[in-house]
């Protein structure tokens, strides 16, 4: 058995709900095996609709998706028990304990082995943390609290893939840094993970390869590295004289000016000009300068500068 | 790859683990122990009002046989008749409106709790889950009139004397043929909910909420029971999944007269093809958005 290169794959996946709305429009997706892929994108972009495609509980309108390698929905029973899944927050039994929720996540899989069960179950509780708390009922946990046991049902087994709908929500920093912790370490023993966050910072921090979606469309996918060159850092000049600085630099070609205190930014100009010469014409203009250079592009610039907005709600 | 051929072809075992889990999660839900203790207390109420009534074991509770309701006249004489009392006063609303709670619970919870969707992509299988389902419901039935016999039987064991059982038909038979026909009629009650069973459960596949396939459930079961006392519909009456409910009382006739009984049984066969087939239909192409 050969394994296909793309653990996830999509050609021209589209979703149109019955109202007319088109959630996901000609989706064209790669995640490469092994790679921790980030899925941005605003609310409302089509992110969610996409993985509940690819997991099968939603039929697409048009278009292919296959999960290591194989059609889905077709070929649901037999990839979805090497794929664990965190879809749009954690859902529970508060009625059961922590425990007998992931007994019962795992009894609903058929090919899970019921003489391990019980071995599996501890271990995943113990892997996020809730071992402690695996005995109280699940109503009474807090949101992080259900956000780890959802993260323990998805690594009940040893898993090839898993797809993580905004795992850290409702974490506290030391939550969040956990379980980027172990997503790193789920990912460096060789399972792909794909996921979705609004924190730009932590897909920057974990993720190799990144994809962003705006209104139902894929603006780009690529490595981290490579999304982030793709956008010019900002000029930053730190002067106490500002109001000279912004006249040089806008004779100069330089777009898109911002004051902030002493500290003057923009857009460098299109024509690749030295930005030697724009330091030495604003010290020329007698513009003091304390400090010139331009800052590294964040995943944040190229975010804003492919959506055109921040993550507001995609109307 | 020895994991995806254990994902191929699972053992019947682990087929049948959803089916366990599921069973033994709904009895452990306080919903529906509530809904048990309240079957479990209607025979005891009704003993207790039986007894009251007679005035202390008087045998002059002759008079109530005419009226009130079916073999509650019988019951002073005989403890074993608050069983079948007791099936008789809880068949037409109690227990359908249990099981309606718990067939319109079984999708529609899961949908609304959100818990579907985990289900889902454990992945249970959609046909799996709905059978898994489906038979708990059934095992729901079975437990719930089994709940209001031994209930029945015990309150009358311990309020009124146990005997030779008169049936309707005139013979008497011994106590022990008459609690076989106690059981057998329990096992015809517990038939008799098959088609709420089947309608709870197709309701349940059709709403993201739980409360409203209850509602709805519960909603056609009293409709459906009030469609059955207008004479002006007798034509579609013998379609009706109540229409034969009562004839388990036939059981208790010497020779048995089988034809209300298997009609009973055969409309409720048909409810549970049709609405199971429905339930299927609708689940397994359903966009799961909840």
């Amino acid at each position: 058995m050969t394994e296909p290169a793309a653990v996830i794959e999509t050609r021209g996946l589209t979703k149109r709900f019955r109202g007319g709305q088109l959630a996901v429009a000609g989706l064209d997706l790669v995640v490469p095996r092994g790679s921790v892929f980030g899925f941005l994108g605003p609310n409302g972009s089509g992110k969610t609709t996409t993985i509940r495609m690819l997991m099968g509980l939603i039929e697409p309108t048009a278009g292919l998706a296959r999960v290591l390698g194989e059609p889905m929905p077709a070929a649901g029973a037999r990839v979805l028990p090497r794929v664990g899944a965190l879809i749009e927050g954690p859902a529970l039994y508060g009625f059961l304990s922590g425990r007998d929720n992931l007994v019962r996540f795992d009894a609903a899989d058929p090919t899970a082995d019921p003489r391990t069960r019980a071995a599996r179950v501890s271990e995943a509780l113990e892997r996020v943390g809730l071992a402690s708390a695996a005995g109280k009922k699940a109503r009474a946990y807090s949101l992080g609290m259900k956000q780890r046991l959802g993260l323990a049902a998805a690594l009940l087994r040893p898993r090839e893939l898993l797809v993580l709908d905004e795992p850290t929500n409702g974490l506290d920093p030391q939550g969040m840094r956990e379980i980027r912790a172990l997503v790193r370490s789920l990912a460096s023993g060789g399972t792909t993970v794909f996921l979705s966050s609004h924190l730009l910072d932590e897909i920057e921090q974990v993720c190799t390869h990144a994809a962003v979606m705006s209104r139902g469309r894929l603006l780009v996918q690529g490595t981290v590295g490579e999304l982030a060159a793709s956008t010019r850092g900002r000029l930053a000049v730190t002067t106490p004289d500002t109001a000279d600085a912004v006249r040089v630099l806008k004779e100069h070609g330089v777009n898109d000016l911002a004051v902030a205190d002493d500290r003057v930014t923009g857009e460098p100009p299109v024509a690749p000009a030295d930005l030697a010469d724009l330091n030495a014409a604003l010290v020329r203009a007698g513009v003091r300068v304390r400090a010139f250079g331009t800052e590294r592009a964040s995943l944040e610039d190229a975010f804003v500068a492919l959506t055109g907005e921040g993550f507001d709600v995609a109307g | 790859m020895s994991q995806a051929e254990a994902a191929v072809r699972p053992p019947a075992l682990r087929r049948l683990s959803l089916f366990r889990n599921e069973t033994v999660t709904l009895f452990r839900r306080w919903r529906t122990l509530v809904l048990l203790g309240v079957l479990a207390a209607v025979p005891v109420l009704v003993g207790i009002a039986v007894k009251i009534e007679t005035g202390g074991g008087g045998r002059g509770a002759g008079a109530h046989g005419g009226d009130g309701p079916a073999f509650v006249g019988q019951v002073t004489n005989n403890g074993l008749f608050l069983v079948f009392a007791s099936l008789a006063a809880t068949l037409p609303f109690f227990l359908p409106m249990a099981v309606g709670v718990v067939a319109g619970d079984s999708i529609a919870g899961e949908a609304s709790a959100g818990t579907l969707r985990y289900l889902l992509v454990a992945p249970a299988g959609r046909t799996r889950l709905l059978l898994a389902k489906f038979t708990t419901t059934l095992v729901f039935c079975l437990a719930a009139t089994l709940v209001v016999a031994v209930s029945a039987l015990a309150v009358g064991a311990l309020l009124f004397p146990l005997g030779e059982v008169t049936l309707i038909s005139g013979t008497t038979v011994s106590l022990g043929e008459g609690l076989v026909r106690a059981l057998a009629i329990a096992g015809v009650v517990a038939a008799s909910l098959v088609g709420v069973a089947a309608l709870g459960l197709f309701v349940s596949t059709l709403t993201g909420s739980g409360i409203a396939a209850m509602a709805a459930t519960v909603g056609l079961l009293i409709t459906v029971q009030i469609l059955d006392q207008f004479p002006q519909l007798h034509a579609v009456q013998p379609y009706l999944f109540p229409h034969y409910w009562l004839s388990f009382a036939d059981l208790l006739r010497d020779p048995v007269y089988g034809d209300q009984l298997w009609r009973n049984l055969a409309l409720q066969g048909l409810y549970a093809a049709v609405f199971g087939s429905a339930a299927w239909a609708r689940f397994t192409s359903r966009d799961v958005t909840a």
